[in-house]
């Protein structure tokens, strides 16, 4: 038979059963076990036992967004890291570049995602956009508009925003930290 | 076929003549000199009558690929596909007619060449590839894939590659991929050459638009279309998931996305561009299936044979520009996930705690770790050092006896920053 059929055993090692783990699973494990989190930021598990769904959160000791906690979720599925993990804000929010059902306009998200990318690269970019929100690449239409215009009228409409308050006829989540 | 006046008047069965496999027979009744040594002549020699070979996928390719076999003299054909036929598969995949859409691909295939071809058995299963255990995929010395997702792929490369490694006997795999008028085929032999997850990084990802541009400036149809299945689709349905299969699904973002190109002056939008854009769908012409499937069947063939050196290991044909195709050696990957040689076997004395072992390993000369994070192969925490609600959660476990967590013979998935990817112990515990 062809010699290609039999895989030189170097020592008894492929022997042993080899796991059923996938190449996913395994990358989600280095890079959570690997992150940087910051002070401002904490992570929880709905359940413990799935490393694949997370919620995420960020409270900004600068900027505009200061005084605030901020709420995501992340759900990565199997195609990790060929596929980028699904981010979502789960409150209301004032931010030019997140809309009002939560979706963030983060290029590294969707279309400017490489595998070679990891979930240290999301967090970091989504702690970026709460301190330089960026007017250009609107999601949130009035709040890009009023960051671009007048960003003093922007500060204190995100201030009202931030404690439920209504800016421009909408009304926000209360999204302060409580002490 | 190709038969001649004289041999069809011997014929006894449609389906079969004598010299039918007379052009085959002359590659494998004499030695050529790129024959490997291990060649035999005669069809009876080779691997060819008793190979049980697996084709992925009845679609495009594997009508295709089904055909080629056949008529190349292997006998005992194995088929897997989940997908039914689609009055739109008409045009190219010429194992299926009209009176069969709606049935099992898979089935309808291995029927069609069953009644084509005398001698040969097609067994078809319709499902998913991941119905299967390894007792199934180990039966095979072959496997083509004729997949159309990055997803399905990668799952079978895991599967054969692993399997490979546990019987320490290479199923090759040969994968067939078409895009248009480009396509690829490559032939993985298991831990000897690179296999599709050691060549994930050079994927490009199917085109998406910024978030922004689709919220608020499209400009295309493809903006008004990702719109109404990304942004509008959740807002109005809440928990009911887009299926990509169900034509009011399709239809309901095809009414939004027309409205929304209204809005904002923009033309071109139909329902097959819709269904096209929500399932991604890339064009498919059926010349660049039929060379692709032509060179993985080919590549079958010399393996099976042994009659010619076969794919050393990846070939992209690019249909676009004339025909132009360009063979390469992919490199592996020392660190793939996958294939890579990161699996080590240590000895354990089974009395240690969790912490004990993590100082261990962290003294281990040869394994450079610093903060290793430790899960089971089925995973199942041990101790992760981050992010803290984590490590809060297993620091327990520091106390626990390693036995009390894992048995004799599991393997240990060990992550650390100082690791390109991971490290697998398989653990005895003595």
């Amino acid at each position: 038979m062809l010699k290609i059929w039999s895989i030189k055993k170097d020592n008894a090692q492929a022997e042993k059963k080899k796991p059923k783990v996938s190449a996913a699973q395994i990358r989600v494990q280095k890079d959570l076990t690997e992150l940087e989190l910051p002070s401002t930021m904490e992570m929880s598990f709905p359940d413990e036992s799935d490393l694949l769904n997370f919620n995420l959160s960020i409270e900004p000791d600068e900027g505009f967004y200061k005084g605030g906690v901020f709420r995501f979720t992340f759900n990565i599925n199997n195609n990790y890291p060929h596929e980028p993990p699904k981010v979502r804000g789960i409150q209301k929010i004032y931010h030019p570049n997140i809309d009002l059902d939560g979706n963030v306009c983060l290029n590294i998200l969707r279309e400017d995602w490489k595998p070679v990318l990891n979930l240290n690269s999301v967090i970091v970019g989504l702690q970026y956009l709460f301190l330089e929100p960026n007017a250009e690449d609107p999601l949130h239409k009035d709040a890009a508009e009023d960051l671009r215009t007048n960003r003093k009228s922007f500060e204190y409409n995100v201030k009202q925003s931030m404690r439920g308050r209504d800016v421009k006829g909408n009304y926000y989540d209360n999204v302060m930290a409580k002490n | 076929m190709a038969a001649d006046n004289s041999t069809t008047a011997m014929q006894t069965d449609s389906r079969d003549w004598a010299d039918r496999w007379r052009h085959i027979n002359k590659i494998l009744d004499r030695r050529g000199p790129f024959c490997d040594n291990s060649f035999r002549e005669g069809y009876e020699n080779t691997l060819l009558p008793q190979c049980k070979v697996l084709v992925i996928g009845a679609g495009g390719l594997g009508c295709e690929i089904l055909k080629n076999l056949a008529l190349s003299g292997f006998k005992d054909i194995h088929v897997i596909d989940m997908d039914t036929i689609d009055v739109s598969n008409l045009n190219r995949q010429f194992l299926f007619r009209p009176s069969d859409v709606g049935r099992p691909k898979a089935i309808v295939a291995a029927e069609f060449v069953k009644n084509r071809v005398a001698g040969v058995v097609v067994t078809p299963y319709h499902g998913k590839i991941q119905d299967k255990d390894d007792d199934y995929y180990k039966q095979f010395q072959i496997v083509i894939c004729g997949l159309d997702s990055v997803e399905a792929r990668r799952w079978m490369n895991a599967t054969i590659v692993n399997l490979s490694q546990e019987l320490g006997e290479a199923i090759p795999i040969i994968d067939g991929g078409t895009e248009g008028f480009k396509g690829q085929a490559r032939v993985i032999i298991p831990t000897v050459t690179s296999c599709y997850e050691c060549s994930l990084d050079m994927l490009n990802k199917p085109t998406t638009f910024p978030i922004c541009t689709i919220a608020n400036t499209p400009r295309l149809p493809e903006h008004c279309i990702e719109w109404a299945y990304v942004l509008e689709w959740p807002k109005v349905f809440k928990n009911e998931k887009l299926d990509t299969d169900d034509p009011k699904h399709i239809q309901w973002v095809f009414e939004a996305a027309l409205e929304r190109a209204r809005q904002f002056k923009i033309a071109g939008i139909t329902y097959s561009l819709t269904q096209g854009v929500v399932k991604n769908i890339i064009p498919a012409i059926a010349s660049t299936n039929a060379i692709i499937a032509a060179a993985c069947c080919n590549e079958a063939f010399k393996i099976a044979t042994t009659s010619a050196p076969y794919l050393d290991n990846y070939m992209m044909y690019t249909g676009n520009e004339g025909v132009y195709t360009y063979t390469f050696q992919h490199q592996k990957k020392p660190d793939c996930p996958v294939c890579g040689e990161n699996s080590v076997n240590v000895d354990v004395n089974k009395n240690w705690t969790v912490e004990e072992f993590i100082e261990w390993l962290k003294e281990k000369p040869d394994a450079q770790l610093k903060k290793p994070s430790l899960m089971t192969a089925d995973n199942k925490k041990i101790y992760l050092q981050a992010p803290p609600i984590l490590e809060r959660s297993t620091r327990p476990n520091l106390e626990k006896k390693l036995s009390s967590l894992i048995e004799d013979g599991d393997t240990i998935i060990v992550t650390d920053s100082t690791l390109p990817f991971s490290l697998q112990l398989v653990v005895s515990l003595i």
